[in-house]
């Protein structure tokens, strides 16, 4: 996976709670293969209206057409456990979501696509998008190894899962980790067949 | 001999799929049960990248639900839905595991159909790509809902990295009155804690009312611990569980049976066990529910009227209610109960078994709805049950459509959509902007209530029909 140490970047503010994962991709757009690219599905229809044409959102604002950082409001991600909302989210060019709270498995699928779930105190979250200065000409930066944000003059701390931090900084993979652990899963299947004979499923 | 501290069933059934712990805390849990839908072919395009196969065929079943059309309108809105459910069908064939299929009399939804056909048991640890995973938990099960790329890890090693939740205890006591389910507890928890109020805590259900709940109302009550942002919900197995598991196909049978019963005898939380965080609310005081908004928090009793935002305190949720009132076309102060629906819809992983058929079907009875609607079966044996005991008539007498089984029109991606703009009174669990097809406007609320909605045209407080 990608790894992320820090970036300087333009930010979005989406001053929103709740915003679940159906809103990220709708559901009708999760039919293509990864590899063709999942961008322009991001918040489709926050940014498209059913004629097709633009809606006044906050990301159709071509002050953020290059930002890779969103700031938002609590329960990021909350809803389905759909990656895909993590596949338009990065293949736009997102790096970062900012925020009070995060659904648990968006944050997990965030990590693994390389994407820094950044949370924040409700008061910084409330003071960042407040902040009228973050356009495009006055970046944000986020330093994941001393988690902080700096925004003008505002530097402030973020929390993250300290397993997760290690993940991003280093774009670890847990798959070659487990499968060096084969004889400790052997070992275990061995002793709880024994144990809980009842909990491989019956022949039907 | 030292005694082992007072643990919770969420720790048991933790330590108990416990291969190994790192020095960073993740645990490497073992997966007894891996479920796989459509949505699975991310995982297994992962899987070909990197040459790799599955390590327990034997603990992975597939089935068709989120693409599946019900009707013939849904194919025709959905031309490409066959590709999808044949892709889970081919990945089935290429890598070695049983999968139901479209036509399949063991389809359904997912977390319908598994634990009819005795996959689900006390004590396992369960895991698909689906957040509604936390169903499972009504029998004992640690069950959670993965993305895609934890499914891919679950196929290649049958194990997952996890890090232990905090527990969270809800206590539901007491009598509930009539009328009022699982659904109704569920929508008073997550308005009372909030749509984050359990987030990075599993829930264990407990309390006379909980107890008393069939295992389709403790299926529902566990369906909807995500809605409050839990990683997942269980209610410790009881009589209720093992009677339902009994002769079921894959369930333990004969002696490993009465074994089995014997060992989840033990799946509960010690006596004095201590949780994270308790809620305790009181069974009498529950309403029917339904939502106003657009995320599940924003709920209330069908008594109740909309909020008006300029009295909400918390300027956020202030901002969120006046937003939410837009989309969903409604004012400030409006009675709950004279908001007037275009359609109903009943169905979905969180109500579509036998007992909300029944629940419906009995509202309906000699009645004609005065809004289009569809009845989708949780699985096509609920569906053939509903048929037997002449439910599909009550449905079709009603003037609703009677589908086939599927996530339907709770998911908006297999062609059963409600229209942009209209109001559904809806048994689902998302009340999302656009969650049922774009522009839709959704209330959630229980079976009863959704068809005492259809009957009168508006949101209706079912305990008032029934008297009428």
């Amino acid at each position: 996976m990608q790894p992320f140490t820090s970036l300087t970047a333009p930010a979005c503010p989406l001053p929103i709670a709740n915003i679940d994962t159906d809103q990220l991709i709708p559901a009708r757009f999760m039919r293509r293969p990864r590899s063709e690219g999942y961008g322009t599905f991001l918040f489709h229809d926050l940014r498209i209206d059913a004629d097709g044409a633009k809606r006044d959102f906050p990301l159709n604002d071509p002050a953020y057409a290059k930002c890779e950082v969103l700031i938002a409001r609590r329960n990021f991600g909350c809803g389905s456990s759909r990656e895909a909302a993590v596949y338009a989210l990065a293949d736009h060019g997102i790096r970062v979501v900012i925020a009070p709270s995060f659904g648990d498995i968006f944050a997990s699928n965030a990590v693994k696509n390389g994407l820094l779930p950044a949370q924040i105190s409700e008061a910084d979250a409330e003071r960042l998008l407040a902040a009228g200065d973050m356009v495009a000409a006055r970046p944000v930066s986020v330093d994941l190894a001393s988690q902080t944000i700096t925004a003008g003059n505002q530097v402030l701390s973020f929390s993250i899962d300290p397993v997760w931090k290690k993940q991003l900084l280093n774009g670890l993979d847990d798959i070659d980790l487990t499968l060096g652990e084969a004889p400790l899963i052997e070992q275990f299947t061995a002793q709880d067949r024994l144990a809980r004979p009842w909990a491989v499923p019956a022949a039907s | 001999m030292t005694e082992r501290p007072p643990a919770t069933l969420i720790d048991k059934l933790w330590n108990a799929h416990a291969v190994t712990t790192r020095e960073d805390g993740q645990t490497l849990l073992f997966i007894d049960r891996h479920i796989l839908h459509e949505g699975s072919f991310h995982a297994f395009n992962q899987l070909r990248d990197r040459g790799a196969t599955i390590a327990r065929p034997d603990l992975t079943f597939g089935i068709a639900d989120h693409y599946v059309p019900t009707r013939a309108a849904s194919t025709a809105a959905n031309p490409e839905a066959a590709g999808m459910i044949e892709q889970l069908a081919r990945n089935a064939r290429d890598y070695g595991f049983l999968s139901f299929g479209q036509f399949d009399p063991r389809q359904g939804i997912v977390h319908v159909a598994m634990p009819e056909q005795g996959l689900t048991l006390p004590g396992l640890s369960l895991v698909c790509g689906d957040s509604h995973t936390s169903t499972h938990g009504a029998f004992g099960a640690y069950a959670f809902g993965i993305g895609a790329s934890e499914v891919a890890h679950v196929l290649m090693t049958q194990t997952l990295w996890q890090k232990r939740p905090k527990r969270m205890r809800v206590s539901i006591e007491g009598t509930l009155g009539a009328g009022i389910g699982a659904k109704d507890i569920a929508l008073t928890i997550i308005a009372t804690i909030g749509a984050d109020g359990a987030q990075g805590h599993a829930i264990e259900y407990a309390g006379s009312a909980v107890r008393g709940l069939s295992m389709a109302g403790r299926m529902t009550l566990c369906n909807l611990s995500i809605e409050a942002g839990g990683r997942l919900g269980l209610i410790a197995p009881d009589e209720t569980v093992y009677a339902f598991l009994k002769g079921r196909p894959f369930a333990p049978k004969g002696d490993l049976f009465e074994r089995a019963v014997e060992d989840w005898r033990q799946l509960s939380s010690d006596a004095d066990a201590v949780f994270d965080r308790e809620v305790v609310l009181d069974a009498a005081g529950i309403a029917p529910t339904v939502t106003w908004g657009t995320t599940p928090e924003q709920a209330g009793p069908i008594t109740g009227t909309i909020p008006d935002p300029n009295e909400i305190a918390d300027e956020n949720k202030a901002e969120a209610a006046r937003e939410a009132i837009g989309y969903m076309g409604l004012h400030a102060g409006q009675r709950l109960n004279d908001i007037r629906i275009d359609r109903v819809f009943i169905g979905s992983c969180t109500n579509s078994r036998i007992e909300d058929l029944r629940s419906a079907a009995a509202v309906l009875a000699g009645h004609r709805s005065r809004v289009p609607g569809l009845v989708s079966a949780g699985s096509a044996a609920i569906k053939r049950q509903a048929e037997e005991e002449g439910l599909d008539r009550i449905f079709r007498d009603a003037g609703l459509e009677w589908a086939e089984s599927g996530c339907s029109m709770c998911v908006g991606m297999n062609g059963d959509t409600v229209p942009s703009g209209e109001r559904c009174a809806s048994t689902t669990n998302r009340n999302f902007k656009g969650r049922q097809g774009r522009g839709s406007r959704t209330h959630l609320m229980s079976p009863a209530m959704a068809a005492a909605a259809a009957v009168t045209g508006h949101l209706t407080d079912v305990r008032s029909f029934r008297a009428e």
